[in-house]
This record gives structure tokens, sequence and C-alpha cells, in this order.
């Protein structure tokens, strides 16, 4: 399943949200970061969440990242992802602090909460989303 | 001097636009409200109650949660002031009668619109529709098998303990005859047996959506004391919002019916342990498991044992959504959460026929939205 030809509906950006979209269309993963509170602020958003602070400033993150929780679709929500199910998604808690939902790769081996992930941009729908995989590298932290 | 019913601490106002290109009214609600707190000399964390439009333009439902998620604001009381040009002076005393009631002390209310040249092609533009939809997450099921399979992770919780709860619903359903499934009973391994929607979550896990109805009327103590029926009485309520989508749940094997639980019980002066009822929002099986470990009916990831040692039905010792829940009622969309109050009620009145509790005298009810984010909790009490 070529994953790049789901007829899915993409996201509707702002300029609030540009970085974000221009960035992961390059292949990275870019953040908000608050100059006040030194936190990292995943979804963007004009005011810190934190301190409500508006010295937010974007920062590429490490792409390094832990599944928090996963779930293998089988009946997807929208019809256009029927012809990927049963596809993986997680929730992915990067190494910066905030989580993430994502696209999770399948790999060799069944995923568990815990993994390491690593980010691994994939085509999907038409547009270059900052999709993850599991670190054949590192070692599974449940902490 | 005259008596005040409280008071306003803090204003906020934006210059007016004729038009905010490329601003959504997210943006705009973070700005305004911004100012209003600073002015008010509060810290943000200390806004404890939040009011809000019915329609930012831009999420249809959950507007509150959303508002509060994406201000990092965590209320014990939020809701829609939905008045059209009445909603501004409408949310005031809303503000005042919810401090006075005991659920907060400090209420953001807040209005605010963005105004575009050329409206957005999608007007839903929540952080979900960007941020989730687009990976392949799209409804509720996704959100509670994210839930589910961060419990059985986290506390070794196996299928079959989810599955038994959705089989109590069922044999509960048996003696409400109005339940959607009264005459089809399920036990374990027909919910295991059902098709996955999204591991580790089950068909049969998962309500079934019916058209329906539910509706309460309340009064004061002293006008019920008038009126023909038997009145059951609001001894306490607790509230709590968290968040929104998913991945911005602050936990994912507690949610925010633990401070609202705890919230209600000091309230009313009671405890979970004397509840004759336990009146539980059950959407999927897990929102039920979290729910009795958050009410520390049981220690945290030990629901699966407490069932078994426990017996749900109206003659047992633990009653629990005796009208069969609405894994076994059905779900009328929103009137779902009702459901849960209605069967409560006839319970304290003593008329819940072949299903009635003996000497039933307190119940905890609970109401739960969006994916484990909008919580309310009561404790009603027979006369």
């Amino acid at each position: 399943m070529d994953l790049d030809t789901l007829n899915i509906a993409g996201p509707t950006i702002t300029t609030l949200t540009a970085p974000f979209w221009d960035a992961a269309s390059r292949g990275r993963l870019c953040i908000q970061r608050c100059e006040a509170c030194d936190k990292a602020v995943f979804y963007p958003r004009p005011i810190c969440p934190h301190c409500w602070s508006r010295r937010l400033v974007w920062r590429d993150a490490s792409g390094k990242g832990r599944l928090k929780s996963f779930s293998l679709v089988h009946k997807p929500g929208h019809a256009g992802w029927v012809p990927a199910a049963p596809y993986l998604v997680g929730l992915v808690e990067l190494d910066e602090g905030p989580t993430m939902l994502s696209f999770i790769l399948t790999g060799a081996r069944a995923p568990e909460v815990g993994d390491p992930l690593l980010l691994a941009p994939t085509q999907i729908g038409g547009r270059m989303l900052p999709a993850f995989k599991i670190d054949p590298n590192q070692r599974r932290n449940v902490g | 001097m005259r008596r005040s019913n409280g008071a306003i601490a803090g204003i906020g106002e934006l210059k007016p636009q004729r038009l905010t290109a490329g601003v959504t009214t997210l943006e705009m609600i973070a700005e305004v409200s911004r100012l209003a707190v600073l002015d008010a000399g509060l810290e943000p964390g200390e806004i404890d109650g939040l009011l809000v439009g019915p329609q930012v333009g831009e999420t249809p439902q959950h507007v509150p949660a959303t508002i509060a998620e994406y201000l990092g604001l965590m209320p014990t009381m939020a809701n829609v002031v939905d008045l059209g040009g009445a909603s501004g002076a409408g949310m005031v005393w809303r503000a005042a009668a919810a401090i006075q009631a005991g659920m907060c002390e400090a209420v953001l209310c807040v209005l605010a619109n963005n105004r575009e040249e050329v409206p957005p092609r999608s007007p839903n533009r929540n952080p979900i529709r960007e941020f989730d939809v687009p990976f392949g997450a799209s409804g509720a099921n996704i959100s509670y098998a994210l839930l589910m399979q961060a419990h059985m992770a986290r506390y070794g919780s196996k299928a079959e303990d989810f599955a038994a709860i959705a089989a109590a619903a069922r044999a509960n359903a048996q003696l409400n005859p109005d339940a959607i499934f009264h005459g089809k009973p399920a036990g374990v391994e027909a919910v295991l047996a059902s098709p996955m929607i999204a591991s580790p979550l089950h068909l049969l896990e998962i309500v079934m959506p019916v058209a329906g109805g539910e509706a309460v009327v309340v009064v004061s103590a002293e006008r019920a004391r008038s009126l023909p029926r038997s009145p059951v009485h609001l001894l306490g309520a607790g509230e709590k919002v968290t968040h929104r989508a998913v991945s911005q749940a602050p936990c994912l094997t507690s949610g925010p019916l633990k401070s609202a639980m705890a919230r209600a019980f000091a309230q009313s002066g009671t405890t979970a342990g004397e509840m004759s009822l336990l009146s539980l929002y059950d959407c999927y099986t897990i929102m039920v498991a979290t729910t009795i470990e958050d009410a520390g009916i049981c220690a945290p990831g030990q629901f699966g044992s407490w069932l078994r040692d426990h017996d749900l039905s109206h003659q047992g010792d633990k009653p629990l959504n005796t009208h069969g829940g609405q894994l076994g009622f059905g779900q009328p969309d929103l009137a779902g959460g009702m459901t849960h109050v209605v069967e409560a009620v006839r319970q304290l009145r003593g008329e819940a026929g072949a299903r009635q509790i003996e000497n039933a005298r307190l119940a905890l009810v609970t109401g739960n939205g969006a994916t484990m984010s909008e919580a309310t909790a009561l404790v009603l009490g027979a006369s």
C-alpha cells in the first residue's frame, strides 16, 4: 500500500501554524519553545499554555520520542484511510516534553508502550508528514 | 450597602478591525483572555472557571474543552452560554452563581471572533482537525483505544477484564425492556469475539448510537416539597475539564473525573463506599474501568479483580448501571449521558420495578465528554 496515494483531507494551515507545516514538508519537525518559561510547546499557539507569555520561538526538535500508547486501526474513522487499514497510530512523547499524535511505521516487531521512536518523514496522502518509527538502536523505556 | 452577588475583577478588549487575515478565533480568544487575566492581577493557573460562546467559528462541539486546552487551563466549571447578543451579560451572573455554588473561584468569561475576506474552505479548524486527523486519527474510537492500551501497558489489565464490563452492562439491560440490547445478552466470550475496531478495542465495547431523549426538571428543595413526586436531592457536584485531544491529556490512565468526584463527595459529605448505585458514564469499557479506579472504589490498575469480586446487578453488593448503562441501553447522542441521571432518580424514588435496588439512598452519577476530557460528577440522595 502506497500511503501517498490515499485520498485524505490535509490540514487547514494558518499563518500561526505555517512554520510547522513548512518544516514538515522538508522532512523536519519544528515546534515552539517559550523563552519565558523555557518549556517546549505543541501544537502551535500564540501564547504559551504554561505561562501565557507571547515569547514563543520556533526550534527544530530532536526527532526522538517515546511511544506513550498506540492503536492498530482496523476500522478508520474516515473513509479515505480504509485502503491503508490496518495501520498504526501512536501518541509520541517528544524528548522535548510535549506529546503529539502521529502515524507510526510498522517494523519487524510489534510495537510496545515505551518503545523509543525516531522521526521518519513519510509521504502520506500527497504531503510529507512527520511520522515516526521504532528506533532499533534504543532500549524500551516504560518510565 | 447593597448585597453583592460577585465582582468583576478584570477586563480585556481587542481593538476592532474590519478584517483579520490569517488569524483564527482561538488565537483572538487567547489574546483577549491574556489581557483580562493580566488586568485582574491573577496568574493563568488561578482561573478555574470558563464560560465561552457556542461557536468559535472553528470547532462546532466541545468548545470549552478546546479553548481550555488551547489556553492551558483546567477549569472546575466550564460551559457554553448561547444567548446571542445576551451571551456576554448572561455569562456574568452564571459565573457568580457558579462561584456561590462552590464550583470555582475565578471565572474567565470570553467571546471573540475573527473576520476574513474569504472564509476558510473548512470552517472546522480546531487543533485536532489540523494535528491529529492528517495522521489517520479521526473519531473517538481511536482515542479510547489509546487510553485502553495505555492502561493495559501500565497495569497489565487484560482484554477479558474490559470485556467483563460490557458483559455486565448487557446482563443488566435484560431487566430493562426499553434497552436496545434487551433480549440480547452478550458474555465475555462474545465481546472478545466481536470485530476489532481499533486495537485493543472490540465492537461490543463501544456504545450503539440510537435516537432517543432524556429530560429532568430541577426546582429548589423547598419547592419540591409541594410537588407530587418524591424529590431526589442534589447533595454534591464536581466538574473538571483538562484537555480536548487525547494527545494533550495530562494522564492516560486517570482522568478529570477523579477530582470532579472528589469535590462531589466532599460537598455531599459522602464516600464512594456509601453509594447504593454507581451510575457511571460508559461510552467505552475503558471509561468505566478508569472511573471505578478514579473514584477510589479500587486501587489504580485493579478494576479487573474488583469486578470479579463484586456483583454489579441490582441485587448485588455493588449495583452499577442498573438500566444497562449506555453499553446496554444504547447511546442517544448527548442524551446518553442523561440516562445515568434518570436511572439514578428512578432508583432513589424506588420506582425501578424489576431492577429496583433495595433501600436505595445515595447514587453517584458521572458524565464524561470528548476523550476523557470533560467530567462532571453528582451525588444524588433520596428524600
